[in-house]
Formats: structure tokens, sequence, C-alpha cells
């Protein structure tokens, strides 16, 4: 690799401990991810895999009970968990943006859009008045809206779903950041708008050179829009990889049954592979790999021990004892497993 | 002969009061649709917010009346059905709703949620009802002791399985499911929609699947409907819809719909401007404001679904219109 990676997360965990420190819920555990300048990640789990506390780790915007309990987060070969709340605050809407799922919780109801796209131009810019609503004008603009000069004016409540996602969006780019992390983005947009704010990220992305991170449950975005692509499950990235690699020829096998159990449109009425069982509760973890239970190829060694992460020859990273072993290997272990 | 028919069904809803009396025009949630639900068959309704999906439903289900057309229940109209008809109809169409959080009573015991429609529509001795409520459970992969729990104790794609047993008790011939795997997760998507296609197979039930994932209503419909502000553009065949959507809006629906995998070619066609108001609706051909391939004539007349091309189409560009 040339360049050092925009954003280098190395071994990191976030725990929940409980008011009484007795339970201690393992909602991010070990991982270790990597994006560079205008790359695009997706991080993909189900609920409870920990990819939204991944994301609130990394703008270090946790609840009160959350821990971060180990590791590094390099942003431009500095460690964010080093930083002081004074340096982070400088650094979020700045270096670093978000945009939640509910654009309607993000956006104050009491603000007119004009002021609360401003806003971070006035507080980390130090721009005056006119200067802000002119880059708040501009950046309408940018992300498609209509009139932008009567939008501004407008509050929240007079702008459709896709309208107000579209200014978060421009809330997100006003500081010109390296990095911004879209956590379900589209979640709530109807099919036709969700595909017109995808395309829009998108050429934010080409314009601005940004670094995406897509948090969410939907393949089909990751599909479209990413490079590289991190599984969770259970706290943990089970694989990690670029992402036509992956949907090609997934090594874990919790990836692999999540792409053969989603329907497609060019295959219909052929039977989907569900995966049976659920989630694990993260609160009671047994020992061994989190996936074992649900694993139609867990072995015995599966069941004792976590499998390490395994580097495989195509630059991918997967957390499984089939790919740790060679296949000659594992062909053994599952017989004397089935034994 | 069809279970359900729908001719030229219709709601539209009373808009606004203004001050000084009288309405502010209404909204034509569902304005004249017709479709046919054949037994054993799944039809998929895909759309929008605010297209009509799920006032459909209502409608199918009885929950409303319908302002102007009917609908047919083998072959009978359900307006024309007497007291003992009408009660035959409410238990031959059952629902499965998206939130199995909010379906469930919290209060109630597993069993006597599967046991209600029982009760209230038969009257059984308690030990049949028992074993129908373990039947029940089996059928939808659920243990029987499961009977004694309450909802919360479940996750939920188990209490989704519960609202399916509920909806099967009393052996319905139809049962609407809207948006029945939203609320799931991806790995718990797939046991829901097996479960549903093998009770299908075993039942011979016929589905009205209502959802916005365009992928799942493929998956599991035999026919599609594709409803834009209340009126229907296109309905046919899922096969052929999906392999060659015709009207502009259902091309430009597939083609927004996300791949499924990353080199999977699609042709994009990304639709300006958003749905507009079911308020006040455009005239003439809803869709004209965002349709590329508008022509002068749709701004001023709605084009009637029409059979063309081994399927319906509501759309000016397929029909010949009368010069």
């Amino acid at each position: 690799m040339a360049a050092a990676p925009l954003l280098e997360i190395d071994n990191l965990s976030t725990h929940y401990v409980s008011a009484q420190g007795r339970r201690v819920i393992r909602a991010v555990e070990g991982v270790s991810l990597s994006i560079g300048a205008r790359e695009t990640l997706g991080i993909v789990g189900e609920s409870g895999s920990g990819k939204s506390t991944l994301a609130l780790s990394l703008v270090r915007l946790l609840p009160p009970s959350a821990r971060i309990a180990s590791g590094r987060m390099l942003f431009e070969g500095e460690d964010l968990l080093q930083k002081s709340e004074a340096e982070m605050r400088r650094l979020r809407g700045r270096r670093i943006a978000m945009i939640l799922q509910d654009p309607m919780a993000s956006l104050n109801p009491l603000f007119t859009v004009g002021d609360q796209v401003a806003e971070p131009i006035r507080v980390h810019e130090h721009a005056s008045r006119a200067t802000a609503w002119r880059r708040a004008l501009d950046l309408l603009k940018a992300v498609r809206i209509a009139s932008p000069d009567t939008r501004l004016r407008q509050y929240p409540h007079e702008m459709s779903g896709g309208m107000r996602q579209r200014i978060v969006g421009a809330i997100g780019i006003s500081c010109e950041p390296r990095l911004l992390i879209a956590d379900e983005p589209t979640t709530s947009l109807d099919l036709t708008i969700q595909a017109q704010y995808l395309n829009l990220l998108r050429e934010l992305q080409q314009a601005h050179g940004l670094a995406l991170i897509f948090i969410t449950h939907n393949l089909g975005i990751v599909a479209k829009m990413c490079d590289q692509l991190a599984v969770m499950y259970a706290g943990r990235v089970v694989e990690v990889g670029p992402v036509r690699q992956i949907f090609n020829a997934p090594a874990h096998p919790y990836t692999q049954a999540l792409l053969n159990s989603i329907p497609r449109l060019s295959d219909s009425r052929h039977r989907l592979t569900a995966i049976d069982g659920q989630p694990p509760d993260l609160g009671m973890m047994a020992p061994g790999c989190a996936f074992a239970p649900r694993c139609s190829r867990a072995f015995d060694r599966c069941r004792s021990t976590a499998p390490p992460q395994t580097s495989m020859d195509d630059g991918r990273k997967v957390r499984c004892w089939l790919a740790a072993a060679g296949p000659a290997e594992v062909a053994d272990v599952v017989e004397s497993g089935a034994a | 002969m069809s279970i359900v028919e729908a001719e030229r069904l219709s709601k539209h809803f009373p808009g606004r009061r203004s001050l000084f009396g009288g309405h502010s025009g209404a909204v034509r949630a569902v304005d004249g649709i017709s479709f046919a639900i054949e037994p054993g068959q799944t039809l998929g309704v895909v759309g929008e917010s605010g297209c009509g999906k799920t006032t459909t439903a209502k409608l199918v289900l009885g929950l409303e009346q319908p302002t102007a057309g009917g609908i047919r229940f083998e072959g009978k109209d359900l307006r024309a059905l007497d007291t003992a008809g009408r009660r035959h109809y409410r238990r031959s169409v059952q629902a499965v709703f998206q939130d199995p959080y909010a379906s469930l009573n919290p209060r109630m015991r597993v069993g006597a949620i599967i046991a209600e429609p029982l009760v209230t529509n038969e009257q059984l001795p308690a030990s049949t009802v028992r074993t129908r409520v373990l039947e029940l459970l089996d059928l939808v992969g659920l243990a029987g002791r499961s009977a004694e729990l309450f909802p919360h104790e479940f996750s939920g794609g188990q209490r989704q399985r519960i609202a399916i047993a509920r909806a099967l008790s009393l052996s319905p011939k139809l049962i609407v499911l809207d948006e029945p795997v939203s609320a799931l997760d991806v790995s718990i998507r797939a046991q829901i929609l097996n479960l549903l296609r093998d009770l299908q197979a075993r039942l011979g039930l016929a589905y009205l699947f209502i959802a916005h994932d365009l992928a799942a209503v493929a998956h599991m419909s035999h026919a599609i409907v594709v409803m834009y502000l209340g009126r229907i553009v296109e309905y046919g065949e899922t096969r052929l819809l999906v392999r060659a959507p015709k009207h502009p809006y259902t091309k430009a629906l597939f083609s927004a719909a996300l791949p499924s995998r990353p080199d999977e070619w699609r042709e994009e066609i990304v639709l300006t401007g958003e749905v507009p108001s079911p308020l006040r609706p455009p005239p003439g051909c809803h869709f004209h404001p965002r349709c590329q391939l508008a022509m002068p004539h749709c701004r001023e007349h709605a084009p009637l679904l029409t059979k063309t091309e081994g399927r319906h189409i509501a759309c000016h560009l397929y029909v010949a219109r009368p010069c």
C-alpha cells in the first residue's frame, strides 16, 4: 500500500456496561478496518450486530453506559481516542461528518433550514452570517433542491422526506469533511427517491473527494455503492474485503448464507436459503464462534474456540476456522467432527 | 373462478373541511382499480408511499367501504351478501400485518391469541380449540409449549409466525400480507418468506402480498400490480413484468431497485422530482410530470388500463388513441 489510509481502526472494542457493572455487552469486539481517501466502505449487519455502535465510536458520541475498552482509531495519522473532548468537537462536522437514518430527528424543527445548514460553517470556520448563508445557498444547489432561496427560509416540516434527507446531506458536506459516515441513510425513503439520493451521494463523493462509510443492513446498497465491504456479526467483523470478491465468492458461512437468503429480481420463485435460528444475545456469549449455532458447516473447534482473523490471498480477512485451516486440513477436521 | 375480484374499486377520503364548510376536494386514495386474485396464487402490489397499497388491502379486508365500484367474492358481490354471507367472507379473508410487536396483544398468552378467531367465530369445545392451536403452532414451526408463553418472550420472526398462525386459524382462502417481512432482520426474512410459500403449497392459500421490497414481491407473486397515486399503471404476470416492464413508471421503479450483486447491469432511469401529493394529483396521467416520455396528450387525458403486450398497461404510449 502506497499512502497511509485515511482512517485505520485497529482492534477496537466498545462495551456497554450496566449500572452495577455486572452485565457487559460486547457490542463491538476486536474490530480492525481501514478506509482510504475517496473510498467507499460498506458495513453490513443485522440489528444488534454492533454496526451503529461502531459508527458512534468513530465520532465518540457514545451513550454514557458505553466504554471503549481497547483499540486505536487513526484518522489522518492521529489517534481519535487520545483526543480531548474539545479537539473532538472541532473535528466532528468539519473533518468527519455523519448522516443519520431519520432526517426528521436530525433536524431541529424550530430553526429554518438555512440556519441549520449555515450553523456548522459559522461554528467551524467562524464565517459571518452573510457568508455562511451564501454558502448554504450553494450547498442546497449542490444537493439539487429546487428554488433553494425560498427553501432556506423554510422549516423542516415544510419539506418532504427526500428533501429533508438531502438537507441533512448538505449539512454533512458543509465544511468539506474528509470522511462522511452514513448510518442507514435511505431506510426512510421511497425507492425512486432512494435511487436519487444514492446517486447524489456518489456525485458529492466524487466532487469533494470524500471517503464514505455506509452503515446498512441492505446488501443492495453495498452492491450499488461500495468498494469495500465489512460484514459484522455479533460485534465482530467476520469478513472484510473488496465488494466484488465477497459477492462472487463469500468466504464466511454467514456471508454466504446472507447472500443466499435475499430474494433477487432476476431469478424469482426459486427457494431462498434461510438461516435458521436467531442472532445471539450479546450479553450471554458462549465461547467459540458466535455464528456456530446457526452455521451448517460448524464443527467441534468452532464451538470451543473463537476463530482468529485470517488473511486470504486476495486481500480479504475472514474470521472462520474454515478459512484459517488449509482446505485439506478442513476436510480432516470436518470428518473428525462428524465422526 | 377468482377468489376475489375488484372492479373499478375506489376509495375517496374527504379532504380537510374549510373554514366556511364544504370540502376542499377529496383524497382519491384508490381510484378505480380492477384486479383479480386466483385461488392458490399470490398477487403482489408494489408502489411508493401514498400509492394506495394499504387502502387496497383495507378494502379487500372489508375494513373500509368502497366509495365506488365493488368487490366480488367467489363471484358474489359483497354488497349483496346477507349477514351469514358476510361472516363467511370475513372468515375466508385474514390478514398478517407489518409490525408483530404491535399486532399481538402483550397481555394475552400465545395460545389465546391464536385461539381468539376460533372462539369468536365457532362454538367449539375447549379441547378441540386446544388441539387446533397446537396444530397451528406446528404448522408455522413453533413448539407446542409456546402456547403458554406471552408475545414478549418471542423474537420478531417468531412473533410473525404467531401472527400467521392466528391468520390461519379459521382456514381462510385468502390472506392479506401487508409488508409482512419489512420489520424483520435480513436473516429472518427468508425464513418467513419460505414459510409463507410452503403454507401456500400445502393449504392452497391465496395471498395479496403488499411490500415495498420489489425483489421480495417478485419472489412471492404470480402476478404483480404496480400502483401510482391510487391508480394501476401496469398489471400482469410477474415474470413478464420483471423481465420487460413497459410502463415508464414500472421501468423506473424496477431500475431503482437495488442490484443483487455489484456487477449486475441495469439500465439506470433516475426519476426527477417526487411523488406529488395525493391531495392534488396532476391532471391527465398522474405520472406525466416525472415521465421522460410524456406527450402533450398525457397532460389532459388519463390513460385507461388496457390489455396489450400480454399484460395491462395504463399509458398512452402503448394504447392507440382515437385522434
